[in-house]
């Protein structure tokens, strides 16, 4: 199991992303160069977090033209494991992989704190520990993390299961305050139609050390430990019923 | 060409007398390009030509001191063959003339001096002063200096984890942006800004040379009037994407082990880079400007000298392996290039296309800055001794005292700053903003650094030596509070006008005081910053001394400053007012009961007990490290009521029942801002442990009342006082 987490010029939670699947999570963990154009044989891919070169046009647009990102999709578009937090969300969603946009917060504001997140489903490989309605405190840290697409979107993603997160209280209810940066449908994750590609604005990475306060965001990343367990035990993994897919 | 006339002089901020200096060094007349480099050589701001006789007394050495003062940044070593690099730095010119850019670049500059050590920064703290929020001017200013602060700590990917926020009068045409850098590397790392090896090549790195900030050294040396806002072209802009990657591209050809010295082009540029490299090895630099990269085309000599474009380094290399470097830079698309070489001359000298444009012997604009003893007399004070008399106030009274005090600017929540701020990248925040100090793990070694800045311009004002004493003593107490030993400390003064000789008073007490405490608690100065000048029109401001100690613990989840639950007893550490029976409304005049309640200041600064302070805090630091109490929080803005009011702000709202046996008045007992206390809740099968190691230290420690559910009660020798709705006061504070 080799998980790979991608540099590119300007990440800055790289080396918390590799911390936490090497050291809290305790599995191999390597770092990918984005001039690269080789996944090394890694089983997931997390594009981490930061202001990859510098955000400067808008977020993430400048990354997807990196060439690791031309693996990336193929690794996706085979079913490969792929997941991209804060600034690797919004590579993901300029890239194509995810659908919708990440704009400006609400408030117009950087804002850094931890919120809670209710888990929408389980049927997938990020997810398969946790259960429906369970409430995750992970940390966020963005300027643009409000999460916008047009209606036919929103059903859709909504009808196939495929929101993953929604920001919500601490009991898990869905209410105008604990949304934190103006998004959709109070939307924090989602995934893409083959279920293998996941989006997320909070961190999970700052969240797996029992020193940071919480480790919610390790049951994210044993998920998906336990995905890759069963798949290398050449268990079929089932995902929501939509896909049947053997990894 | 210009000539240089006495005109031109003193638009580069030199004396007459200075002028001549320069001719008897060079044994002849400077050219314009070399005026230009000595004014920002010898500008307040490079060479503390009006401090540096008086911050020499400073104590600087410690078994943990790896880095004194004279390098970019003090190093302590902190066990386990690791070391942090660590300095606070002001932005506070550029940060009145264009708050969003000052306050980035003011970031950016603290942050390369870290990483130009080879250490990586893990942390950032603000010490912020402004004018009264009620005022438009004072609000942008705010609003867009914590924007700036935002903008390069996120990108550049360093959480901002601490710090403080206050609002006086005396700030309004001149705020201060004191900020402060941690890094953490190996101790055999060491990085110098030292140019070893005749004949090695300088590498220019980084982005390239445009015209922004050229003078920015000298204006930073300058009162303001009218006019200043014509500078606002002085003020750098700030890429923090770009330092990100000279973060990125130093340290990965650091490895190589290639670089013999490498120094960050900060303030003066390309100009104080190579002289000072030469200097501290006792070389010479020779460069040619033609092969600088530029942004801009056209630009003279003078321009590339002075220019302080940011994120820039110079770096000398062992010769013969450029190669390493350059391929180092060209994988994060920066530019390096050999622009000169290591002469054994001792001399500075500039080629402009082979032609030499400045030659300077480096002792010239180092060794021999003119150095002033500027004449002092008694430290400006325009406050009466005593204040007005205040009779005793009813228990409604003295409950809308401690709203108004808890809703204050100063003291109320500074969440909607902070969390702009990414005060959890890394993730090594084990204690973040909100707390009395901020604490980050070193995951290499197992032990947690703790940080504090603290300054107190209204002690200062009143009494600048024991205000500055006060500041270290609070800052220490606040690194003790958290359970860490403070070690080391760092400073950033803060002052007006230096040739006013009541102004020059100010600074001369502050830096004894400093250097008393620093003594005292053993925690010596290895560097810091001073920025004077700062008045406007003719208006100096406050006194105001900033000190940042760096204390060491063991990595241990924190000690919360909130209360956890009811039934715990309240012991407050220290007594309930040290010292102060000693001129008690003297030393209440200062308070920020004096300040929001009355409108008022007079009298002195509270009196501070250094040896008592140091067994409070040694008392403390057993106490959290053995997990004795639920909660811990230093008392200090605000006094006691506005202490406890803090405790009961957490997320489960618990408040306290407080019985205080005194005869003092109640105005006192809440509210007077004594130091040497800590409030602590503590499990009652816990308190015979603390009693007795507060005992074995011979510190008091009454206990005050319980903690209660959701309300807060204040009663005096058995008589109520009042009582508040916890959930009321936070709506107050938050």
């Amino acid at each position: 199991m080799k998980f790979g987490v991608v540099i590119f010029p300007g990440s800055n939670c790289d080396h918390d992303a590799w911390y936490a699947l090497s050291h809290n999570l305790g599995k191999n963990t390597v770092c990918l160069w984005h001039q690269s154009e080789d996944l090394e044989g890694c089983d997931v891919v997390i594009l981490p977090g930061g202001f990859s070169f510098g955000d400067y046009l808008r977020t993430g647009a400048i990354a997807r033209f990196s060439p690791i990102m031309r693996p990336v999709a193929r690794f996706a578009a085979s079913g490969g494991l792929v997941m991209g937090i804060c600034n690797g969300f919004q590579i993901l969603v300029e890239a194509g992989l995810l659908p919708g946009a990440l704009m400006r917060n609400q408030g117009l504001k950087f804002i850094c704190r931890t919120v809670y997140l209710r888990t929408e489903t389980a049927a997938t490989p990020f997810t398969s520990d946790l259960r429906p309605g369970s409430v995750l405190a992970l940390p966020i840290a963005h300027g643009e993390g409000c999460y916008y697409a047009d209606t036919a979107t929103l059903e859709r993603l909504a009808r196939q299961d495929r929101i993953v997160f929604r920001y919500s209280t601490p009991e898990g209810r869905i209410t105008a305050e604990s949304n934190p940066n103006g998004s959709a449908g109070h939307i924090a994750g989602i995934v893409n139609e083959g279920r293998n590609v996941l989006g997320m604005m909070p961190h999970p990475e700052r969240a797996s050390d029992p020193l940071m306060g919480s480790t919610d965001g390790l049951r994210i990343f044993a998920s998906l430990a336990s995905t890759l367990a069963q798949a290398s035990r050449g268990e079929s993994v089932r995902l929501a019923g939509l896909v049947r897919h053997t990894l | 060409m210009t000539t240089i006339t006495p005109d031109v002089i003193s638009q580069h901020q030199l004396s007459g007398q200075e002028y001549e200096r320069i001719v008897d060094l060079l044994g002849r007349r400077p050219t314009l390009t070399e005026l230009g480099i000595f004014s920002v050589m010898w500008s307040e701001h490079c060479s503390y030509k009006s401090s540096r006789v008086h911050l020499k007394t400073l104590p600087t050495q410690g078994p943990r001191v790896l880095e004194g003062p004279g390098e970019n940044a003090g190093v302590i070593d902190i066990g386990s063959g690791y070391a942090v690099a660590f300095k606070i730095e002001s932005h506070n010119h550029p940060s009145f003339i264009e708050p969003f850019q000052g306050a980035a670049t003011g970031v950016g500059g603290i942050l390369r001096d870290i990483f130009t050590m080879g250490a990586r920064p893990i942390a950032v703290l603000d010490s912020l002063r402004f004018g009264p929020q009620d005022d438009p001017r004072n609000r942008r200013i705010l609003e867009g200096v914590v924007a700036g602060i935002a903008h390069y700590g996120n990108c550049f990917g360093v959480p901002t984890v601490g710090g403080e926020c206050v609002f006086e009068p005396s700030y309004s045409g001149n705020p201060l942006v004191n900020v402060f850098a941690l890094g953490v590397f190996r101790r055999d790392r060491i990085f110098r800004a030292r140019a070893s090896g005749v004949g090695n090549p300088v590498i220019y790195v980084g982005a390239k040379t445009g015209r922004d900030g050229i003078h920015g050294a000298s204006m930073a040396s300058a009162e303001f009037d009218e006019q200043s806002m014509e500078k606002r072209p002085n003020v750098q802009v700030g890429d923090p994407f770009l330092e990100k990657l000279l973060l990125e591209a130093c340290l990965e050809a650091m490895e190589t082990g290639a670089i013999v010295g490498i120094q960050d082009m900060g303030a003066a540029g390309l100009t104080c880079s190579t002289c000072e490299m030469g200097g501290r090895a006792g070389t010479g630099i020779e460069i040619d400007l033609i092969d600088v990269p530029q942004r801009e085309t056209g630009m003279t000599p003078y321009e590339i000298m002075l220019s302080e474009s940011q994120e820039r380094m110079l770096l000398v290399a062992e010769a013969g392996r450029e190669d390493e470097i350059f391929r180092v830079f060209r994988k994060w698309g920066l530019d390096a290039v050999t622009i000169g070489r290591v002469t054994g001359d001792g001399r500075l000298r500039v080629k402009d296309l082979g032609v030499t444009v400045a030659e300077i012997p480096n002792a010239a604009l180092s060794d021999e800055v003119p150095l002033y003893r500027r004449p002092a007399t008694r430290p400006h004070r325009n406050a009466p001794l005593d204040g007005p008399a205040i009779s005793e106030r009813s228990g409604p009274r003295l409950a809308s005292d401690l709203a108004e005090l808890i809703s204050s600017g100063d003291i109320r929540s500074k969440r909607r700053i902070w969390e702009q701020y990414d005060h959890s990248v890394r993730t090594n925040t084990v204690q973040g903003p909100g707390a009395d100090a901020a604490v980050l793990r070193i995951k290499e070694t197992g032990t947690s650094i703790a940080m504090s800045l603290d300054g107190n311009g209204r002690y200062c004002y009143l009494d600048p030596r024991e205000g500055t004493r006060l500041a270290v003593a609070e800052s220490c107490r606040n690194i003790s509070t958290a359970g860490a030993e403070p070690v080391a400390a760092t400073n950033c003064l803060n002052f007006g006008n230096p040739e006013r000789p009541e102004i020059m008073a100010q600074l001369i007490e502050a830096i004894e005081g400093l250097g008393e405490a620093c003594r005292a608690f053993g925690t010596p100065i290895t560097g810091g910053n001073v920025s004077l000048y700062n008045e406007t029109l003719g208006e100096a401001i406050y006194p105001t001394p900033v000190v940042g100690v760096v204390g060491l613990m063991k990595t241990r989840p924190p000690t919360p400053l909130y209360f956890q639950a009811p039934g715990r007893k309240l012991v407050l550490l220290g007594g309930l007012l040290p010292g102060a029976s000693d001129q008690i409304h003297r030393r209440f005049g200062s308070s920020q009961f004096a300040k929001i309640v009355l409108g008022e200041l007079w009298g002195l600064p509270p009196a501070l007990d250094m040896e008592y302070e140091k067994r409070v805090q040694a008392a403390v630091r057993r106490i959290v490290d053995l997990d004795l109490a639920e909660s811990a929080h230093d008392v200090s803005d605000g006094g006691l009521a506005v202490a406890v009011a803090e405790c009961s702000f957490g997320p489960a709202r618990v408040g306290a029942d407080v019985r205080l046996d005194s005869p003092l008045e109640a105005h006192y007992l809440l509210f007077h801002e004594a130091p040497s206390r800590v409030l602590l809740s503590v499990a009652p099968q816990a308190l015979p442990s603390v009693l007795d190691l507060a005992a074995e230290q011979g510190v008091d420690a009454p206990v005050i009342g319980e903690t209660l559910a959701a309300q807060l009660c204040f009663r005096r020798n058995g008589r109520d006082l009042f009582a508040a709705a916890v959930d009321s006061l936070f709506e107050l504070w938050k």
